[in-house]
This record gives C-alpha cells, structure tokens and sequence, in this order.
C-alpha cells in the first residue's frame, strides 16, 4: 500500500499557543485511520489542516510539510477548492443546508461545473446509495433535509461529501451527535467505503476506533504520542501514555 | 409581626393597583386616538376621495395623487436601500477582519440610526436637492429616505446572517465552495425571512415620515406616472396631512388620512409580528 499523505516536522501555532508539535505521519491508501486523544490535544486541528479547512481560522501559523499527491500543503498557493474536492469532510455535528435532499446533493457538482440535469440525477442517487440512504429518501428527494433524522442527516452529509467524488474522506467525530443504532449504521457504511475511499476519523470513541480502524493515532496535549496498527496500539501499546489511555486509565 | 404582615399586604395591593391602571392608562390612550380619528374620519371617507386628484376648478379634494406618491417613495426607496443595506451587511458580517474599523462603522451606522429625521431633510435638502440638482422631487426624497434607512436594514440583516450557523458555511467550504458562492448559495438564503421583516420595519418608517419629506419631496398633489413622479415634487400622505390640517384648515380631509395612515401601521405590525414569529419557529426546527 502506497502512503497518500506524509506529514513531515508538522507544527501548528495558534497566536503563541503551540498546538501541534513536529507530527509525523503516513496515511495510507484504502485504509481507515482513526484519531484518538483527550479533548483538546490537536486531532481536530490537525484532521482540518489535510484539507486545509484551517485557512478559515485567524491568526494560525503552520510550518513543516503534509505532502498529498506529490502536492505540498503547508504554506502553498494550493487550488483550495480542487483540494476540497479531492480531501472531502464530514463535520461531528449533520450539517444538512436548508435545502431539499437533492440540492444538497447536487450542491458540490454544481460548484464543480455540473449543470446536466440527468448527470446531476444520475450523481444525486449514486451518492445516495454509496452512503446507504438512497431507500430511505428516494420518495421525498425534493423535500427539505432538516426534515431527516440526526442519523439520516449524517448519512446525507457523507453522501454529499462523496458527491464530488473525492480520494480521501475526512470525519470529524461524525457520530458523536448520534445514537448507538445510527452509529453502527454510519461504521459499517465507513468499513465499505474504505474500499474505494481513504478515510481519516477523529473520534473519542475508542471502541468505534477498534471497531473500525487499521490504523491509529494517539494525540495527547499536540504531541503524536504513538502511532501504529489498530490492533497493536489496543493490544501492545509501546508508550505509558497510550496505555493508560487505551485501557481507560484516563481520559 | 400582624401590623407588618398587614403593611405589606396593603403596600402590595397598592403597587397591584397603580401598576394595574398605568397599563388601563395605556390602553385607554391607544383606544381614544384610534377610536377619535376613525370617528373623525369616517363620515368624510368617500370613494370619490380616495380616487381621484384635487381640482382647483371644481374646487374638490382628492387623496389618489398622494396616497400613488407614497408607494412610488417606499418602492422607490427600497430598491435603493435593499441591495446597499444588504450588501454593506454582507460585508460586514462576513468579510471585515479589522475588529477595529468594524465596530467603528457598526458604531457609526447605530448612531445614523438615532439622528432626527428632520436633520435628514436639512441635509438631504442641500446634497440631493441643490447640490445634485435633483430638485424637489420624489427622487430626493426616496434617497433621504435611503440613507435613513441604512441601519435598519443593515441590522436587521447583520442579525440574520449572524444566526446561520457557523456548521454551514463550514459544510460549504468543505466541498470546495469559496466564500462568495457560500455566501449567496448557503448563507443568504436563510436570512431571507429577516431581510424581510427589516423591510417591514423600514417601510413602516418611511410611511411615517415626514419632517424629512417636507424639505426633499416637497408639496405638490399631481396625479403622475411612476417615472414622471420620480423628477416632481409631490408629496406623500404624511405631508398632504401636514398640508391640509395645517395650510388649509381642512381636517376633514387630515383625519381620513390619519386613518388610512393608522390601518397601514396596524397592519405592518401584524405582518411583522407575524414573520418574525415564523422565523422563530423556524429556528426551533433547526
């Protein structure tokens, strides 16, 4: 398996407060990495800077390298649009517009270009069904989304993320709004999607992370503690730290 | 221990009471000045003067040139302050990054807001009328009128855009949208029911006014076309009030007006309440 995006020497500063310290990381291919830490140690941040969703944030100064594609993220004149696409995001809490199913679907392509109304069709019910929600909105696509369920909106909101039909897929805690039955809904449709996506999950739940993930990544207080395979950060963990937090000593 | 419980009973009732005929007082007040102008009006309103124009020849009174040149002002107006107020809104709420120079524009528009508007008229007198030569004409008016009404919709917009949620722009931003398709796509769309009700309110002050209106738009009682009006003088119902009751002695004529003026108001009001209601509610939903 090929690394996708290698983060080199990666800091991040917010005014003098120094977030992430010199993080190393590979992320591969069709894999599913998962972030884990306390509140507050930097998974967020740092899953917001593959994407560069940090740009929106005043006063943050990064240095060091996350390379995706032979393409340097940090301090670069990247086409941040084309990035998003390529690097889509899924937010903690269903961010559905204020819009019907369909045109929230169909909001990505349209910023892309898309106009075609049967490619647009053809893109809004594919989307659908990778996310495994097709069945339940097919009947009401013109119908507002704020009508869905927490669970339903967040199946909508990755559908929407997969529209534009990204590489990498990045979750930002997306299940932590949800109750157990849409949680498990959204994990196994994370594991399928791993098949032609690569996925980065912040969570706290580390159960979610054994569930789902090959790899992890331990943050405590902006360090990346340690960093390995699923299994092994959860059965033989090298560093104290992770220990005592895997096997819920703290935390 | 009895003669204090006893004070404090009868200090009670007496605060109950007084509190109690404040609110009969108020209510008494609001009920008199409706009941008398309606009383006043109605045996005068005829269907003869709400239709036609006044004539010096048949010596009669008609109200359409004014009650016309009152929608031709509020329409007028509003197409000038929409897109200024919004777009000064927009750019304040989503673009300006010097906190600094925000809060002094923001401070500014506050206190455009609370200048008398015959201080409007004054200066709208000298710049639109004489300095850019429009006259006195419905134009001048309907851009004092503008400026006077900059800040309620500049808030009133402010205030709607700040309530979208921040998760929004973010969903947006993260498929790749920039901040000006954001903007129109996600964000303003939302804001629409509040844009709406900060035109109610301004329109609800533009039919009030008058002291500015007196200086800018000036007297006259012509039947004209909407373009045609817009380069005459021609005054709008406040200001025919003025005229009449004042300059004519005819209040027969003042109170009709009074009471169209009042139905307009009650009716803003009720549209108002009602919108904002509905955003509220909407809101809940979110």
């Amino acid at each position: 398996m090929n690394s996708l995006i290698s983060v080199r020497n990666f800091n991040l500063y917010y005014g003098d407060n120094h977030a992430l310290h010199n993080i190393n990381m590979d992320i591969m291919e069709h894999e599913i990495t998962a972030l884990i830490g306390p509140s507050g140690c930097g998974k967020s941040t740092f899953l917001r800077c593959l994407n560069r969703m940090n740009d929106l944030i005043e006063n943050v100064r990064l240095d060091g390298s996350i390379v995706y594609k032979g393409q340097e993220l940090v301090n670069s004149k990247v086409n941040v649009s084309a990035l998003r696409k390529s690097v889509g995001m899924v937010f903690q809490k269903p961010n559905p517009f204020a819009m019907s199913i369909y045109d929230n679907i169909a909001y990505g392509p349209r910023i892309h270009g898309v106009k075609n109304r049967s490619a647009l069709d053809e893109i809004v019910e594919s989307s659908l069904k990778k996310a495994a929600i097709f069945d339940e909105v097919k009947d009401r696509l013109k119908s507002s989304a704020l009508g869905l369920s927490g669970g339903q909106q967040q199946r909508l909101c990755i559908a929407r993320a997969l529209a534009v039909e990204p590489e990498v897929l990045l979750m930002d805690e997306p299940t932590s709004a949800l109750d157990p039955i849409s949680t498990g809904k959204i994990e196994e449709l994370t594991c399928e999607l791993k098949k032609k996506y690569s996925i980065v999950i912040v969570t706290h739940n580390m159960q979610q992370a054994l569930r789902i993930s090959d790899k992890t990544a331990f943050f405590l207080l902006g360090d990346l503690v340690e960093m390995d395979s699923t299994d092994n950060i959860f059965t033989k963990p090298k560093d104290k730290r992770c220990e005592d937090y895997v096997t819920g000593r703290f935390g | 221990m009895i003669s204090n419980r006893l004070e404090r009973c009868i200090y009670h009732n007496v605060m109950l009471f007084l509190a109690f005929m404040a609110t009969v007082f108020t209510v008494f007040i609001v009920v008199f000045i409706i009941g008398y102008v309606l009383i006043r009006a109605i045996p005068h309103v005829s269907w003869e003067l709400l239709s036609t124009k006044p004539s010096y020849i048949n010596e009669t009174i008609g109200l359409l040139p004014d009650i016309l040149n009152t929608v031709y002002i509020v329409f007028a107006t509003l197409v000038f302050v929409l897109p200024l107020g919004v777009g000064a809104a927009v750019y304040l709420s989503e673009y300006a990054k010097n906190i600094k120079v925000k809060r002094t524009i923001e401070y500014a528009i506050e206190s455009l807001a609370g200048i008398p508007s015959i201080i409007y008229g004054l200066v709208g007198m000298l710049i639109f009328c004489q300095y850019m030569s429009l006259k006195t004409s419905l134009l001048a008016g309907a851009l004092t009128l503008t400026i006077m009404n900059l800040p309620t919709i500049i808030r009133t917009t402010q205030e709607s855009l700040d309530s979208v949620p921040i998760s929004y722009r973010e969903g947006a931003f993260g498929l790749g949208a920039n901040k000006w398709y954001t903007i129109r796509t996600v964000v303003l769309p939302c804001c629409i029911d509040g844009i709406v009700t900060g035109c109610i309110l301004a329109v609800g002050r533009m039919l009030g006014e008058s002291a500015a209106l007196l200086f800018t738009a000036g007297f006259a009682h012509k039947l004209n076309g909407f373009i045609d009006a817009l380069s005459s003088s021609g005054s709008t119902m406040t200001v025919a009030l003025y005229v009449y009751a004042k300059e004519q002695g005819r209040f027969d004529v003042a109170f009709v007006i009074a009471a169209i003026m009042l139905l307009m108001s009650l009716m803003i009001n009720y549209t108002a309440g009602y919108l904002s209601k509905r955003i509220q509610r909407k809101r809940l939903v979110k």
